[in-house]
């Protein structure tokens, strides 16, 4: 039990030295192996912003003559390795996580900065209207409604342990609630007037083994609902009406520890405790292995067509993007499945920044992502260093395009009170005047910072998501209303 | 039956049937190499009984009994493709379990099971060897002359596997094992195989060990044999560990195999079939989506076309463009035409029974038995239509009978008067009807379920529309779907009326108890919380879609109400 870990760090370094000797020599365009990632920061046309420094994609047009040999024998050897060390996370997923308590599972592996002090544990806008759910420290669910005067409150005697929370798509009452030993899904009526639905009204999941569970995700033509635990090496797949639940498991890198369905409902990102993460294709239920090289894959977002996959891994500073189109405009792609290889978008590693409150570094390692459903805006948040004051939690904002090449400016900073830092943050699902960013804050306060922009791009109708023009519940009258909760930040 | 048939879908699934044999023939050498590895190991001398295992394994007798195993195989194979339905048959009260059970195809099945029992325990017999071998024993008289005896551990163990053939029979009833259930999540069929496989081992052994309890309690009473050797009709007898391991290995072994065959014909059968939408021949005409559709027959069919439909209108841009063209010459269009107005008879269908039970229920006592129409066929394979008539019980403000409060005179009038199986609410009347005990008694959830048997159907109908109605909004170049938009939206919502209505019927709502470890599908039981969920999620979908535009619709002023909610995300 104790020697394992050691030895296991002995093969990652083993396997990091192989591949970086690997990369060096055979630079990168390995396009027949889809396990080995691309490096493009040496190759890519960076340019300095006044904060950061931003690499720019420029998709892999290096080609260094390496001898044919040592590139198939090395990429031998490393998919060898790989494979080998890829069922360790299998065959001790309870090692991989070993001697953590279910809580400090959850703290490591959840989207929330700081989960295990935070008083609100988790957030949830209505994909359809304005209302929105509340996960508190005291593990009760609160849901705000600005169109009802009641705010039902939830609680039910296995809701403990709060990760995740969200709505079910195209559907107005039903919840889906993570929590430490089993999946809860409330049936909150809008139209009750009762501000303690009984737990009568609400559904629970569970299977054996699959406890704590760590990410939620509904497809978003609210048929099926995924969730992970970082001790189940499967995946569940929930027929919830049914309470029927089908494991998909593969071989390697231990439990899954963070899910995210594409906005057109044609991919799952699934994220393991090791450096190996997954694509799944959501019509057969396939899926793409990803081997990280430093970490775990610690947040990823879809961009709203379901072509464009950004990602961080633990211990980098950058953003990794994947593509998933058939063919986008020119970026071959061997197969019509995506992309080869990740290319770096963006590099945020520390910059000294001067502001009249004295210099403050801002940068490093990233705790979540967060895109807005217009694909114009995306939200980083960084996880800062707690000890130093001059490292804070601070959100960056940057300006997206996907159409017709991805882009990626920087737009601005979202920082909080003094003392107090970001926690969690979510896009508003159907802002009309642009993108609503929702943070919540160290302090237990809910902010939302709209972003007012007219958007460029045309409404995009994707697969199963909905045609974003006609938005009959939206009015400019509800927006008015919506001051309720809004604390505008400048 | 099926090879007789010229037309080519039907030959799908009997060749899907024949590749699941196949397979389940092709994985029987391992089985049955680690089954006889596991019976005749022996702990003490490892090496010894590894080369006994080997130079069985080569043997005569080996390999005689594996062609047994193979032909018992195949013939567990053909059964499971004559005795399958893609629509449960669901016994509402124990009398109709019974009549079930005693069926005469059933006991055609049951016999069958138990023959095949036999066979595959005398293959077991051969590989344990030892004591099991030979049915006749050399034993010496009173008198010294040699004689043969029987010998009672080959006696056991053949009985053995005619009463775990028999009672898998059975509870192949009881549990609906014949059922073939759709998934919800599509996966390859190695990887459902894959996935099922620990579950059905698991299934297996504990079956086995809850049959060879029952068998040795049998035993213990019945079975006396006078020419035995060794009597075993005795506690000392029966308690032999080896003996009771034996069996439980060899009923394991048995039911391991025939499940997996079952599990092979399930992943086979109900894989997804892609059938055309259109085709340029003529006579290619009838294999098109928008036919098989509209055919009866077999049910098998209907449902892959219908679960076809659902996958091609949520993932296929382009074979949704077909549904959508117009007719060459002509400009109709033929396939939507078709495939919305089978959707809509469908659903229109389900909404009519459960306006019609309800009605039953609301009348309040009077037996009126109700067909549930031609719609209501079972596949080929089931047997029993369904006819449900009314009970008492099920009517609202009825007092709970089986509360200690109820009167025993009421409990006498409101007695529940009847059953799901036809030989017996329109025969007898009423009078004789009230005084018969609770045998005949129906739980609402059990008629629930056998109202929403067939709902796997309607849900893939309601998918395959809102997705199609969905994707219409931006891809119908001509129109093709808003003439059908005000049909649709008012199906829709009269079902969602009618199935609203029906759950706040006393124990529509309550969920049923899961049985965890069969082999038996409990999907049915769960089909009409799936059928609720979808219906109000496919009407969102639409909502959502068209949103203010649908102010534009024509319906009734009911309709427009209930539509309005959705509108505003209030249901």
């Amino acid at each position: 039990m104790q020697l394992y870990p050691v030895v296991t760090q002995i093969t990652a370094i083993w396997t990091n030295f192989l591949f970086h000797t690997f990369t060096t020599y055979s630079t990168i365009c390995t396009r027949d192996s889809n396990t080995v990632y691309c490096h493009i920061n040496l190759l890519s046309c960076s340019y300095i912003y006044q904060l950061m420094s931003f690499y720019i994609n420029s998709p892999l047009s290096c080609a260094v003559v390496v001898p044919k040999w040592l590139s198939v024998s090395s990429g031998c050897t490393l998919a060898l390795l790989r494979w080998f060390s890829s069922f360790h996370g299998s065959l001790f997923p309870h090692l991989t996580v070993s001697c953590m308590s279910s809580e400090d599972m959850l703290a490591e592996f959840s989207q929330v900065l700081n989960w295990s002090d935070c008083v609100v544990r988790a957030f949830a806008w209505h994909p359809h209207t304005d209302k929105f759910a509340v996960a508190l420290l005291d593990d009760s669910i609160k849901i705000y409604n600005p169109k009802s005067a009641t705010t039902p409150t939830l609680k039910h005697r296995l809701q403990r342990s709060v990760a995740a929370v969200q709505w079910k798509p195209l559907c107005a009452t039903a919840l889906a609630v993570a929590c430490q030993n089993c999946l809860l899904v409330w049936h909150v009526d809008p139209c009750s007037l009762s501000t303690r639905p009984s737990s009568g009204c609400a559904q629970v999941l569970s299977h054996p083994g699959h406890s704590p569970i760590t990410s939620i995700a509904w497809s978003p033509s609210g048929s099926l609902l995924v969730s992970a635990s970082p001790m189940d090496t499967a995946m569940m797949v929930w027929d919830v009406a049914s309470e029927s639940g089908v494991p998909l498991q593969r071989v390697g890198g231990g439990g899954v520890t963070f899910l995210s369905w594409s906005p057109d409902g044609s991919h799952v990102l699934a994220s393991t405790p090791s450096a190996l993460f997954r694509v799944w294709e959501t019509r057969m239920w396939t899926c793409e292995r990803w081997p990280c090289v430093k970490g775990r894959c610690q947040s990823g977002c879809w961009s709203p067509d379901g072509s464009r996959l950004l990602f961080t891994v633990q211990g980098e500073t950058v953003i990794y993007a994947l593509t998933f189109t058939d063919t986008p405009a020119g970026v071959p792609t061997c197969t019509s499945k995506g992309s080869q290889a990740a290319a770096v978008v963006a590099d945020l590693s520390e910059t000294t920044f001067n502001t009249p409150d004295g210099d403050i570094i801002v940068g490093g390692e990233i705790q979540s992502l967060a895109w807005d459903p217009t694909g114009e805006r995306l939200a980083v948040l960084l996880k800062g260093d707690p000890q130093a004051a001059d490292r804070p939690a601070i959100i960056a904002v940057f300006k997206t395009r996907t159409n017709p090449i991805f882009e990626l400016l920087p737009c601005g900073f979202v920082q909080g009170e003094p003392g107090t830092e970001p926690r969690l943050m979510q896009f508003h699902p159907n802002f009309q005047h642009g993108a609503l960013l929702t943070v919540c804050w160290s302090s237990g306060r809910i902010t939302h910072m709209p972003f007012y922009f007219l958007s460029a791009g045309v409404p995009h109708f994707g697969l199963s998501g909905s045609p974003s023009l006609p938005r009959p519940q939206e009015r400019p009258a509800d927006f008015a209303k919506q001051s309720l909760f809004t604390e505008l930040m400048s | 039956m099926y090879l007789m048939m010229t037309d080519c879908s039907v030959q799908v699934i009997f060749w899907r049937a024949v590749a699941s044999i196949a397979w389940a023939v092709l994985l029987l050498p391992p089985i049955t190499a680690v089954f006889v590895i596991i019976s005749r190991f022996s702990l003490l001398h490892p090496i010894q009984a590894v080369s006994e295992c080997l130079s069985f394994l080569t043997s005569a007798s080996a390999i005689f009994s594996f062609i047994l195993l193979c032909g018992v195989i195949i013939m567990v194979g053909f059964l499971n493709l004559e005795y399958y339905t893609v629509i449960p048959t669901i016994a509402c009260s124990k009398i109709a379990l019974l009549g079930q059970l005693l069926h005469p195809r059933q006991f055609v099945n049951s016999l069958g099971h138990c023959i095949m029992g036999i066979i595959v325990a005398w293959c077991c017999a051969i590989t344990v060897g030892g004591r099991y071998e030979t049915i006749a024993d050399p034993c010496a008289q009173g008198d010294g002359s040699p004689q043969m005896c029987l010998n009672e551990y080959h006696l056991i163990l053949l009985l053995a596997g005619a009463f775990v053939g028999f009672s898998h029979s059975l509870l192949g009833v009881i549990y609906n094992m014949n059922y073939v259930s759709f998934h919800t999540v599509q996966q390859y069929k190695y990887l459902r195989f894959k996935g099922s496989l620990s579950l059905v081992l698991k299934c297996s052994a504990t079956q086995a060990l809850y049959s060879v309890r029952n068998y040795i309690v049998v035993y213990f009473f019945l079975g006396k044999w006078s020419l035995s050797v060794h009597p075993l009709d005795s506690i000392a007898g029966l308690l032999d560990l080896s003996l009771l391991y034996h069996l439980w290995i060899s009923a394991s072994f048995l039911l391991f195999t025939w499940h997996l065959t079952l599990l092979l014909f399930r992943v086979f059968v109900t894989e997804v079939y892609s059938f055309p939408v259109q085709s340029s021949f003529t006579e290619d005409a009838h294999q098109c989506l928008p036919t098989v559709l509209t055919d009866k027959q077999p049910m098998i069919l209907k449902f892959l076309a219908l679960l076809d439909l659902a996958l091609l209108s949520q993932h296929s841009p382009s074979r949704r463009s077909e549904v959508f063209s117009l007719s060459q010459p002509g400009g109709h269009p033929h396939n939507w035409n078709a495939i919305s107005k089978e959707c809509l008879s469908l659903l229109a269908d389900l909404t009519q029974r459960l306006i019609a039970y309800h009605d039953t229920v609301a009348t309040n006592g009077r037996a009126k038995s109700l067909s549930t129409g031609s719609e209501r066929k079972t596949s080929s394979e089931s047997s029993v239509p369904f006819i449900l008539s009314v009970s008492p019980l099920t009517a609202p403000f009825t007092p709970d009978l089986d509360s200690p409060f109820a009167s025993p005179a009421l409990r006498r009038l409101t007695a529940p008067m009847d059953q799901c199986s036809p030989w017996f609410g329109t025969v007898q009347s009423p009078h004789i009807m009230r005084r018969v005990p609770k045998l005949w008694s129906t739980s609402t959830g059990e008629k629930s379920q056998a109202l929403f048997a067939d709902s796997q159907a309607h849900i893939w109908a309601l998918e395959g529309l809102s997705y199609l109605v969905q994707s219409s909004f931006s891809e119908d170049q001509f129109g093709v779907v808003q003439t059908a938009l005000p049909s649709i939206l008012s199906c829709m919502l009269g079902l969602q009326e009618a199935v609203d209505r029906h759950f706040k019927l006393p124990h529509a709502s309550s969920k049923p108890v899961r049985s965890a470890s069969s082999m038996g599908d409990s999907t049915h039981k769960t089909l009409r919380f799936a059928l609720r969920a979808t219906l109000k999620t496919s009407i969102y979908r639409i909502t959502t879609t068209f949103g203010n535009h649908l102010n534009a619709v024509k319906m009734s002023a009911e309709h427009r109400k209930r539509l309005q909610q959705f509108l505003e995300y209030k249901e």
